[in-house]
């Protein structure tokens, strides 16, 4: 038990970003045909190390077919909440839900290198407690952690909207629901938080028959698939805007609020705009009490021969970006913008969030240019999941998207990859040639959470001053 | 006589000290004033969440003080009264110290509920409970002082030592906690919150265990 708080937590993002660099990343690895089991990875990140790049220690699990996506910290920054006075909870444990098995593993980190399964809460109890199923986005809050679901009950997930669902922070005990008023809400996919000015933002995917077996053609251009983004009053758990971007503007996926909680805007990710094929960041801002949202970066298709492309793209002759995820430093002033399709990972000064310019960007893997990593290798898929360093200055992705999607994109095993970008101190992005970590045979790489915390798990209590 | 003056000053003290106590612990809300000044830009923001804090914390007190001040009617049960009141500061300092849970309640308070939120806390960690057994030692000294006398006055005395009790109390509260919260705003910085913010659960689990224990001694 700790007296004093977890050092790894800090009162505002500016002492967050003073604190030492993180020496270890953990990466989810997947079994995409579910023949082995999948796992937890522990990376080396520690430049100086003479095993920089290195996978240092695995957590395999006892099932198969979880199929990992996203995962997050038991505690973050927010512990140090004043209004709930968990200051003392340890950084410790991992959470990592199965988006296919609806199973959830809590992993004790506390000795990286002897990484164990501290709990496995088996899918029966997340069904039974929430009527929620396929488990996706974690964050610690204010009355513990917080689930975000893809599906509702029932055998495929339509029986009844997804939402979120809390467990304590301490047990891992679910204990139920969080909404109280959903208002019109029936997809699910990320939220975030500005805890003192107590909102929460969601966003949208699709229904679990939309995705579990591959992108559904029919139903993206019919614009079925979510493209409307909620705003919440946190603690009252209710619904109180929802703000449709538009159908064409379809899979609103992740929200990255600005993380000075002063700051009353953020960014959303929107894959693919079915009109055009263009990729596009919108920013959303309060304004009089009045939430608003304006696409503010569109980043467009790149013309391609058809023979190029996997049989979903043929008839388009062109390749989208798919802005599969997006992450913001915690000075708020870079976005990083992942073009799954077209294999490249942009960079956006958004010290003006209603105007980014992009200020860097890196070509690697991708359908069509296939670029390679500057150290001669072949960068399977393209970029996918971001993390940012606490202190802004690294860069690290993944290249799988979903198991069923990546294969209708880029057929055939191409190998999961974790490389590393270095930015530079007006901006850009250079790739380090020294960092490109393989994943054993079979498994591909999703998530990545960096030690002590990152830029897209913790959430600040007090502002940056 | 000199004896009640001397246990008096002393009540008088733990008034004070056990104000200034949950004064400098975070847990009773000044971070809060110093995240409401940081979040508004404007150091009024600070004085206003103290005052708000103050208000919760004056509320508990005299809520979990007044039925007790009501009781000192029944002079025969005195005693009585005392020992329930040491043993209920016992047990909840035993539950604090055994348990080590949050109530989860507090987190559905919103941050613009300050005074809710202090009165909710101070009720919640025995804040107010820890103060019964000081101020039934203050009406004993009061009532020894003056012999018997008529119920109604003797009730209203109890009134009047009740509220004044809750105010030395929330005053030497708030000062405490106002002093560290504007020493963080002003000059020490966010920082401070890292390497002074100490664990008390124990030591606040014990204190009411101690007070309890010198209330049943002294019963």
């Amino acid at each position: 038990m700790n007296l004093r708080p977890d050092p790894t937590f800090h009162p505002s993002p500016k002492l967050a970003m003073q604190a030492p660099a993180e020496t270890l990343a953990f990466t989810l690895m997947l079994s995409p045909d579910a023949s082995q089991p999948d796992g937890l990875a522990v990376v080396d990140v520690d430049p100086g190390s003479g095993t920089f790049g290195q996978i240092l220690h695995q957590v395999i699990m006892p099932n198969k077919g979880d199929e990992f996506h996203h995962f997050g910290w038991n505690a973050c920054s927010s512990a140090l909440s004043p209004l709930t006075g968990h200051a003392f909870l340890e950084r410790r444990y991992l959470i990592i839900p199965g988006i296919r098995s609806s199973r959830i593993y809590v992993v004790d980190v506390k000795e990286p290198l002897k990484a164990k399964i501290h709990k496995i809460i088996e899918p029966e109890e997340v069904f039974a407690k929430t009527g929620y199923s396929r488990p996706h986005t974690i964050h610690c809050g204010p009355e513990g952690i917080y689930v975000s679901t893809l599906g509702g009950g029932g055998k495929d997930g339509t029986d009844g909207p997804p939402g979120i669902f809390i467990m304590d922070c301490e047990t891992f005990d679910v204990i139920g629901r969080y909404e109280i008023d959903r208002g019109s809400q029936d997809k699910q996919y990320d939220f975030w938080w500005n805890l003192p000015r107590d909102y929460m933002v969601s966003s949208e995917w699709g229904l679990p028959p939309q995705f579990e077996n591959g992108l559904v053609p029919e139903d993206l251009l019919s614009n079925k698939y979510g493209h409307r983004i909620h705003f919440w009053n946190l603690r009252e758990r209710k619904n109180i805007q929802t703000i449709d971007l538009g159908e064409n503007h379809q899979m609103a996926l992740e929200i990255r609020p600005a993380h000075d909680p002063v700051k009353e805007y953020g960014f959303c990710g929107v894959v693919v705009d079915t009109t055009n094929l263009e990729g596009s960041i919108w920013t959303w801002w309060r304004e009089n009490g009045t939430w608003h949202a304006k696409k503010t970066v569109t980043i467009p298709p790149q013309p391609a021969n058809p023979d190029d492309l996997p049989e979903l793209l043929k008839g388009f002759s062109a390749v989208p970006p798919l802005v599969t995820d997006i992450d913001l430093s915690l000075d708020d002033k870079y976005l990083y913008v992942s073009c799954w399709g077209t294999g490249e990972m942009h960079q956006y000064d958004v010290s003006d969030p209603m105007n980014p310019k992009l200020a860097g960007k890196v070509e690697i893997g991708g359908i069509v240019k296939k670029t390679q990593h500057p150290n001669g290798k072949d960068f399977g898929y393209g970029p996918q999941m971001v993390e940012v360093s606490r202190d802004g200055k690294r860069v690290y992705w993944t290249n799988s998207l979903y198991s069923t999607w990546d294969e209708q994109f880029y057929p055939g095993e191409r190998g999961g990859a974790m490389v590393k970008a270095d930015v530079g101190a007006n901006g850009g992005l250079t790739l380090d040639k020294t960092f490109f970590v393989e994943f054993p045979k079979g498994y591909r790489s999703h998530q990545i959470r960096l030690e002590g915390g990152d830029c897209s798990t913790d959430s600040f209590c007090y502002p940056s001053v | 006589m000199a004896d009640i003056y001397s246990t008096t000053a002393g009540l008088w003290l733990a008034v004070v000290a056990s104000g200034l106590y949950h004064g400098l612990n975070p847990g009773m809300g000044w971070p809060l004033a110093v995240s409401a000044a940081l979040m508004e830009r404007r150091a009024g923001a600070l004085w206003r969440a103290l005052g708000a804090l103050a208000a919760g914390h004056l509320a508990a007190v005299i809520v979990i003080l007044l039925p007790f001040a009501v009781m000192t009617v029944l002079i025969d049960w005195q005693r009585e009264i005392r020992l329930a009141a040491g043993i209920a500061v016992i047990v909840l300092g035993a539950w604090i110290l055994v348990t080590k849970r949050h109530p989860r309640f507090l987190a559905r308070v919103k941050p613009t509920r300050l005074v809710l939120w202090s009165f909710l806390v101070a009720l919640a960690h025995g804040a107010a409970l820890m103060l019964v057994p000081i101020y039934l030692g203050l009406c004993r000294t009061e009532e020894l002082d003056t012999a018997h006398r008529a119920a109604e006055a003797l009730m209203s005395s109890s009134l009047f030592m009740a509220l004044g009790v809750a105010l030395v109390h929330t005053a030497a509260m708030i000062g405490a906690g106002g002093a560290v919260a504007w020493g963080v705003y002003r000059w020490l910085g966010l920082k401070f919150l890292t390497r002074g913010w100490f664990d008390l659960e124990r030591v606040w689990g014990a204190s009411l265990i101690l007070v309890g224990v010198v209330a049943l001694a002294t019963a």
